[in-house]
């Protein structure tokens, strides 16, 4: 699989059955216009045709920005293909505009040549001025690069649904899947599924579900018939080849709670989620409440830091527990993470990072928190850092976290990111019968003859878990320097010196695998170095660039503390070190102290993931003036790559459209 | 008219709640009477040591659970009431005694304990107010009088204090009881307490002789007590001084006025019977100026609700009622197709 090259196919040609390789479609919106949940379905519909997919959902931080502004637009982009797909895509081939500020905002991250779909029945003067826009650029020749097809979809949308009787507002609700059903057509995709999910979905209403299934089918239809006057066409897009099984789509915030659902399960241990909103992590906290049946108590706390501190105060009890927020959150748990080590407790903690700092950029991803997971308390406070690089990744790294805190009685911070957190991608269901129980073990009996030491060390250097309510193990332990052995209070030199030395041996010892290579070679000129969800476009970047002959391989950590013991000896085996990130070279500086290795930053804090070219022109400059080397031009960087509205304020909820998502009932 | 927790039948004695940890407190401080009269209330509970659970914070009053011979917490600033409903979730059996003071609990920590107090959570809470912080050196506390000179207010205070009472009360708190460090009514209250299923919780007037020396003396110095201290009983009249006065409702201004008793004929004086289910009551009780009036002590308020720990075990009991934990059957639910084994694509 990491072998397996990736050509850059360019725009998409318009012939009338394109059988392009990959497709990336961009739906955009006002976020009132449903276009996550667009986004979702044709999602499905392209896992279900057996494309390989990934998505990026972008939405503002205003829950009800108002209508038709620039910076209330909500996009869903997705790039699916008949090969393997590892980033959302650099540029749209397609995009839908839904009125003019959607077009405003995104086109200039189209492909040249790329289709453009606008809903003339949204192109009012008003709507115009909203989006500033003097002139109407449907009209004025402005788009000629590209190729449109602009007409009025809400009028259309309006006369599908006339049978059903419906208020113009709820009528132009249905928009979104009329617009749905032309995509549906453009990639020749059934629309059975849809039909039954619009059934399920509006159980109680079936007037609500017909006219959402007419509008579907009334888009389809649409395209059928103005197939042969214009631009548009259908795509032929062949299925990839795939390993056997049952797959679904998965986000990284589903892929948290059932990662930590099966390491509950896989240590015996009742799990204890302690959160309080904040996005883009609220939605474990949602994920988990429905799982009850599994042995979860969720609460939802009266901050962050009682959020943390109930669930320390459920493991102390003999509970899994874990907590999740997102940087600023994470920043006031600060102190009880202190206390979770001083007290050697489990305890696993979920940065779904944002951008910062303090309230930042709510809705957009960034990996800044890097320091803060690694060095961010008071004290000599040591604590496992992993960071999962995919949706799909998450589901393993929960476990993984599961079982240091459980093995090693530490807390441990899991590290992902909006972009994570909010992207689907295709997922093989995997058996939990595959992965080993690791139950945890429970001290029942004094553990020096006659004497109880609570802070006696086993080999991995951790303490005894003594729940409350088991007899004659009484004992007190606290924040306070504890005494070696006893857990008495201790403030002696020597006692400290020991005890802090204990408390990082064990970290610096938790067993982590070997760092292995992506792809390429153990050695060579150009090591690429990531961590995290820039793990896709540096991929992609990499198989481009040995396409091209060039000696670069790639390194992606999962585990950032400790440091896998031979990733120093692996980095100095190659002549150069790129260490691309979302923030301003975090790891970098880390790899550098850990290992004196001349690593260099590519940073990047726009708010939006790496593009593949971006990071191909990166390596390339490494690849300059070698004889018969081509040389590496600059590629200038498309900033506006993806939607990037401007955000005002920030109020720490579900933006609108995710809500619908999980709530539209109407 | 209390749901009586179930009584416990472990057989203790004072000493098997005593530590081998060398007491740390100032000599003479409010906090050893409280430790003994905690020691003594326990074996009268038949509370077992192992089920028995100490939280606290930080500052003087949050060295307590090291000198119980139970399980014992001891946090960090302000947050034990989040740590101790963690662990009543984790175990709803285990026996939790909270231990806070007036900086504590009602400064860092008062958003905890309002919310510790309306979500109602089966605990005893105890708050020691020496209106003062006594670990960081002497600084005015939440609760300090106006005008009280520290040295980060060598002027004299001047922000009005927080009375913890109407704290509580305000709060949502089911039972709201008061007593002071050398009390002798101090394990009757404690039991009181420990009888209400749910948040009870115990302001404990304390003593911090060197930063805030016998400020309480005004109404608990044994002199003169009678006159300066309403015990509160329940279905008992609000007399005190020696039945010689009482504290009767003015009907037409809505506010609680002494009157003075003659013959025991506290009836025909207008004086009020305790009940300690009328929150009315209760909340003028908490409000009731000293001076003018006595300090009101006992059970101010006592009226329970179902528990937080009941409602999450309800809805966990009623969200998985035939459902069964089958994680392979969860990781495979939602958005799924299968990849056909020959054909190597959808099948």
């Amino acid at each position: 699989m990491a072998t397996q090259t990736v050509e850059d196919t360019g725009p998409v040609a318009h012939t009338a059955e394109a059988r392009p390789e990959a497709v990336v479609v961009r739906f955009a919106g006002d976020s009132g216009d449903g276009m996550q949940l667009t986004g979702g379905q044709f999602t499905l519909s392209t896992a279900l045709a057996g494309n390989d997919l990934a998505t990026f959902p972008d939405f503002p931080a205003e829950i009800r920005a108002p209508q038709g502004t620039l910076f209330g637009v909500s996009a869903f982009q997705i790039n699916f293909g008949s090969h393997r797909i590892d980033t959302a895509g650099d540029a749209p081939d397609v995009l839908v505009a839904m009125n003019p500020a959607a077009l405003k905002t995104n086109l200039a991250a189209v492909k040249p040549g790329g289709l453009v779909i606008a809903d003339t029945g949204e192109f009012t003067r008003r709507n115009l001025e909203k989006a500033k826009y003097s002139v109407n650029p449907l009209e004025d020749g402005s788009l000629a690069k590209w190729d449109v097809l602009a007409f009025d979809i809400s009028a259309q949308t309006i006369e599908a649904v006339k049978p059903f009787g419906l208020g113009n507002k709820d009528a132009l609700r249905c928009k979104n899947m009329w617009t749905l059903g032309l995509a549906m057509w453009m990639f020749d995709r059934p629309r059975g599924p849809i039909h039954d999910w619009l059934r399920a979905k509006f159980k109680g209403k079936p007037e609500l579900a017909e006219a959402n299934i007419a509008a579907l089918d009334a888009g389809h239809a649409y395209g059928e018939t103005a197939e042969l006057s214009g631009p548009l066409h259908q795509y032929h897009l062949d299925p990839v080849p795939t390993a056997p099984g049952l797959y679904r789509t998965i986000t990284g915030a589903e892929a948290v709670s059932l990662g930590l659902v099966a390491g509950a399960q896989l240590t015996g241990l009742p799990l204890f989620f302690g959160g309080y909103p904040i996005t883009p992590a609220s939605a474990i906290l949602h994920h988990l409440a429905r799982l009850k049946e599994f042995g979860v108590t969720t609460f939802q706390a009266e901050d962050e830091i009682a959020a943390i501190c109930a669930a320390i105060g459920a493991s102390y009890a003999g509970s899994l527990g874990v907590t999740s927020s997102s940087g600023p959150g994470i920043a006031l748990k600060g102190e009880a993470m202190g206390l979770a080590i001083m007290t050697e407790l489990p305890l696993v903690i979920v940065n779904s990072q944002r951008g910062g700092p303090s309230t930042g950029l709510p809705t957009k991803t960034e990996q800044s928190d890097l320091y803060q997971a690694v060095y961010g308390r008071n004290g000599d406070a040591p604590l496992p850092v992993i960071a999962a690089r995919s949706p799909a990744d998450v589901f393993e790294c929960a476990i993984e976290a599961v079982r240091i805190a459980v093995q090693y009685m530490t807390p441990v911070m899991l590290l992902t990111d909006g972009y994570i957190a909010n992207a689907a991608e295709p997922w093989l269901v995997p058996n939990p019968a595959d992965f080993a129980p690791m139950p945890a073990q429970f001290l029942t009996e004094k553990n020096a003859g006659d004497e109880l030491l609570p802070y006696a060390r086993d080999a991995k250097g951790a303490r005894p878990w003594i729940k409350p309510g088991t007899p004659g193990l009484m004992h007190r332990i606290g924040g306070i320097e504890k005494a070696a052995g006893t857990g008495h209070i201790d403030y002696s030199p020597a006692n400290h010196q020991e005890m802090t030395d204990a408390r990082r041996t064990k970290v610096l010892g938790v067993d982590v695998p070997e760092q292995a290579v992506e792809v390429g070679n153990t050695t060579g000129k150009l090591a690429v170095v990531g961590w995290g969800s820039t793990y896709g476009p540096i991929h992609q970047a990499v198989l481009r660039a040995r396409a091209k002959g060039r000696d670069v391989s790639h390194i992606h950590v999962r585990h950032i503390w400790p440091l896998p013991a031979n990733l120093g000896e692996l980095l100095r085996g190659f002549d150069k070190v790129l260490v691309p990130e979302m923030n301003t070279g975090q790891f970098k500086t880390v790899l550098r102290d850990q290992f004196l290795v001349d690593a260099q930053p590519l940073t990047k804090v726009s708010g939006q993931p790496f593009q593949i070219a971006e990071l191909e022109a990166a390596i390339e400059t490494y690849f300059d003036a070698i004889p018969g080397d081509a040389g590496g031009e600059e590629i200038a960087a498309n900033l506006q790559q993806l939607p990037n509205p401007e955000a005002g304020h920030d109020d720490g909820t579900t933006p609108r459209d995710l809500r619908l998502m999980h709530d539209r009932d109407n | 008219m209390n749901e009586m927790t179930s009584p416990g039948s472990m057989i203790t004695t004072l000493k098997d709640w005593e530590t081998d940890q060398e007491v740390r407190w100032c000599p003479g401080c409010g906090d050893y009477a409280i430790l003994k009269a905690v020691q003594r209330t326990l074996p009268q509970l038949g509370a077992d040591p192992a089920n028995t659970v100490f939280v606290s914070g930080i500052g003087c009053s949050s060295r307590f659970p090291y000198y119980i011979e139970s399980y014992g917490f001891h946090t960090i600033h302000g947050r034990a009431p989040a740590f101790a409903t963690g662990i009543k979730l984790a175990n709803p059996d285990l026996d939790i005694w909270l231990v806070t003071g007036d900086g504590d609990g009602l400064s860092i920590g008062g958003n905890h304990l309002m919310h510790v107090l309306r979500r109602n959570v089966n605990m005893q809470i105890m708050l020691f107010n020496n209106e003062i912080y006594g670990l960081t050196k002497g600084q005015a506390s939440p609760t300090s009088r106006e005008g009280t000179r520290s040295p980060s207010t060598p002027i004299g205070s001047f922000d009005h204090p927080a009375k913890p009472a109407a704290f509580a009360l305000g709060s949502g708190a089911r039972f709201v009881a008061r007593g002071f460090d050398v009390s002798k009514k101090l394990p009757e209250v404690l039991m009181a307490a420990h009888a209400h299923r749910g948040a009870a919780f115990i302001e404990i007037f304390q003593n911090c002789v060197v930063y805030n020396k016998d400020v309480f003396d005004d109404f608990a110095q044994p002199k003169g007590a009678e006159d300066r201290q309403l015990w509160l009983e329940n279905g008992a009249p609000m007399l005190f001084a020696g039945g010689t006065r009482g504290i009767a409702l003015d009907r037409e201004a809505l506010r609680l006025t002494v009157v003075d008793v003659a013959d025991g004929g506290w009836e025909s004086a207008g004086v009020i019977v305790h009940d300690v289910t009328n929150r009315s009551i209760a909340h003028m009780l908490v409000e009731m100026p000293f001076g003018p009036f006595p300090m009101a002590l006992g059970v101010l308020y006592d009226d329970p609700i179902p528990t937080f720990e009941e409602a999450v075990i309800a809805e966990r009991e009623k969200a998985s009622a035939g459902k069964e934990p089958n994680l392979a059957k969860l990781l495979g639910t939602g958005q799924t197709w299968t990849v056909d084994q020959s054909a190597g694509h959808p099948a």
